[in-house]
């Protein structure tokens, strides 16, 4: 196929050698793009969390509250769990603990981060009612991210309208 | 050029290039399969009767090492406007005005006369021409033309660039193949920033983390992606240049920092702070300095997203109860309601030329995108799908790049603004979402 080519290119290469400059034609040169189309790949390293917290500090169960469907009100339930947290923080001053919300995954990922952190506030307050010095609060939202069932059914969705308590090293 | 203008298909014609359009991509997806985060995208849908075109094969393209005529064709015909008239081998030089009766007897109503120049320096100028075969004794057939110098690296944004002129002239909508998409692809704990071509192709990870990365924003000049990193187990916004992979900390205020918007004149971005209580609208200048308040309510202010002329901000509230879209003056600080028609309007996306809104609703159940023509208020809802998120507009404010979910795995689709036109972006194995449409390259 090329060989066919070859002639009738070499006949036109010429004929474009002759034809005028057209008048229109806009020329554009790629030498600064370079920089510009380039990509340099960043690599975050993961995080710990304190590993010198008492032994029902790292149970699970005694780190998380959670929330009914639409609401950011603290259950009754979860009062054991807050007032263990804030004994905790009374007797360690220089102890902070970070309270993450969560939210379930339906709609949009920025509006559910603002309501997990309606869910956090709500901690924060209650941890605040229990005497908590609230420079040792910060309360901040993972929103959808850190959903702790994926099944998409609403007993899957309660567990993932929470607030979580987090001791960062 | 009347026959740019586009009107609705006969349904054979429909289906028949619909088909034809299937088949095309099957094989050119193929091809680029071995690369294993690559977006395979598919036309699920196609504008109305498509114009017919002829990209021949450049005159000398053999001598450049990839194909640059191959580009424009591919996103020709994945923009569903165009159907390709094949010539084979037969080029079309640039230098002459080509036979227009000949190419009109074969369906065509434009071709395109392009050839390969080599540059002493070593690299190539790629001069085209595009014309109108409907009218082949007529002076007016020039449509004009460009002469593009490229190192033989460049033979994709060359191809881009090309098919962004031939959209441009035949629909007079600019084109949208020059740009890059940003997303984010999550494949078991482990997440990536991506930064791909519009047509998926030449992926690159920008970020990799263990912990989720959100709300990506393009600066207006396409160089630094603004993002939500979740790695200090909180958000915090990050500012990223992609060229050096340089990043720094925008907003790391007490408590959550999240959906950073660039205003249009790149100095500062509006975000959300909780640092005052509550998800408030904020700005802040781009060095991470001078944070002050942009809004004040009682209940959540998320997402902003500025117009073009910076005047104005959209936002999704729940001040009154149920999320909704307003916008706020920026200069006088007037809000005003947007959105009424669902209890859910969220996301709210405003086209670059000012005259359309992009936006998530709850429809039954479902949340679509939508669209409003701002004029009329007038909204359209685009999609039939269920899970769409994130809408963004291409910065010809015609097409609106989202994120779906189809059996459980997010992908990426596009949509016309008129709903006529749709792809599916998606990877095999990975979930994709947070799309976010950058700039036009210059």
């Amino acid at each position: 196929m090329k060989k066919l080519l070859l002639p009738s290119l070499l006949v036109l290469a010429l004929a474009a050698c002759q034809s005028d400059p057209q008048a229109d034609t806009a020329a554009v040169d790629d030498a600064n793009m370079q920089q510009n189309a380039g990509v340099k790949t960043v690599t975050v390293p993961p995080r710990n969390n304190a590993s010198d917290l008492p032994d029902w500090a790292r149970d699970p169960s005694r780190n998380s509250v959670f929330f009914d469907y639409d609401s950011y009100v603290i259950r009754s339930d979860a009062r054991p769990v807050i007032e263990a947290h804030a004994k905790l923080l009374a007797q360690q001053s220089v102890r902070k603990v970070t309270i993450q919300g969560s939210a379930d995954e339906r709609g949009s990922r920025e509006y559910n981060l603002a309501l997990g952190q309606k869910r956090a506030e709500a901690v924060r307050r209650a941890l605040r009612m229990q005497g908590t010095n609230d420079v040792q609060i910060e309360a901040v939202s993972l929103g959808e991210e850190q959903p702790r069932c994926t099944a998409g059914s609403e007993s899957c969705y309660a567990q993932n309208r929470r607030g979580d308590f987090v001791y960062l090293r | 050029m009347k026959n740019a203008i586009i009107s609705f298909p006969a349904r054979a014609i429909f289906v028949h290039l619909f088909r034809l359009i299937c088949v095309f991509l099957l094989g050119a997806s193929g091809i680029a399969s071995h690369a294993q985060d690559t977006l395979d995208i598919t036309v699920t849908g196609s504008g109305g009767a498509p114009l017919q075109i002829i990209v021949p094969v450049f005159e000398n393209e053999g001598s450049l090492p990839n194909s640059v005529s191959e580009v424009v064709r591919a996103d020709l015909e994945r923009s569903g406007l165009f159907k390709l008239i094949d010539l084979g081998p037969l080029t079309v030089p640039e230098s002459r005005v080509p036979d227009l009766a000949a190419m009109a007897a074969r369906g065509a109503d434009a071709v395109l006369a392009a050839s390969v120049v080599a540059s002493p320096d070593g690299r190539y100028e790629i001069r085209f021409r595009l014309f109108d075969a409907t009218r082949a004794a007529d002076s007016k057939s020039d449509l004009g033309g460009m002469a593009l110098k490229m190192s033989s690296a460049h033979y994709r944004i060359t191809g881009h660039r090309i098919a962004d002129f031939i959209y441009e002239k035949l629909t007079g909508i600019p084109g949208y193949f020059a740009t890059r998409i940003a997303y984010v692809v999550k494949n078991r704990q482990r997440y990536e920033l991506h930064i791909a071509d519009s047509d998926g192709m030449n992926a690159q990870t920008a970020l990799r983390s263990p912990e989720s990365i959100i709300s990506p924003a393009w600066s207006p000049d396409g160089q630094q992606i603004a993002y939500v990193s979740f790695e200090a187990q909180k958000p915090v916004i990050y500012v990223h240049a992609l060229a050096t992979g340089q990043r720094r900390v925008l907003a790391n205020f007490k408590g959550s920092n999240s959906a950073p918007a660039w205003a249009p004149d790149g100095r500062r971005l509006a975000v959300v702070l909780t640092k005052d209580g509550l998800s408030q609208l904020y700005v802040i200048n781009a060095d991470g300095s001078g944070a002050r308040r942009l809004a004040t309510s009682p209940g959540i202010d998320t997402e902003p997203a500025w117009s073009s002329d910076g005047q104005s901000v959209y936002f999704t509230s729940d001040r009154n109860g149920a999320p909704q879209i307003y916008r706020l003056n920026v200069s006088s600080g007037s809000v005003e309601r947007i959105t009424f028609e669902s209890a859910y309007n969220v996301s709210p996306r405003p086209s670059a030329d000012g005259k359309r809104l992009a936006f998530i609703t709850n429809s039954g159940g479902h949340f679509r995108v939508a669209v409003m023509d701002l004029s009329s208020r007038q909204t359209t809802i685009l999609t039939d799908s269920s899970r769409d998120e994130s809408p963004s507009f291409a910065p010809n404010s015609n097409m609106i790049l989202y994120a779906t979910e189809v059996g459980g795995k997010g992908m990426l689709s596009a949509v016309s603004a008129d709903g006529r036109v749709r792809q599916r972006l998606s990877i095999q194995a990975a979930d994709v979402r947070e799309p976010a449409w950058g700039p036009l390259q210059k």
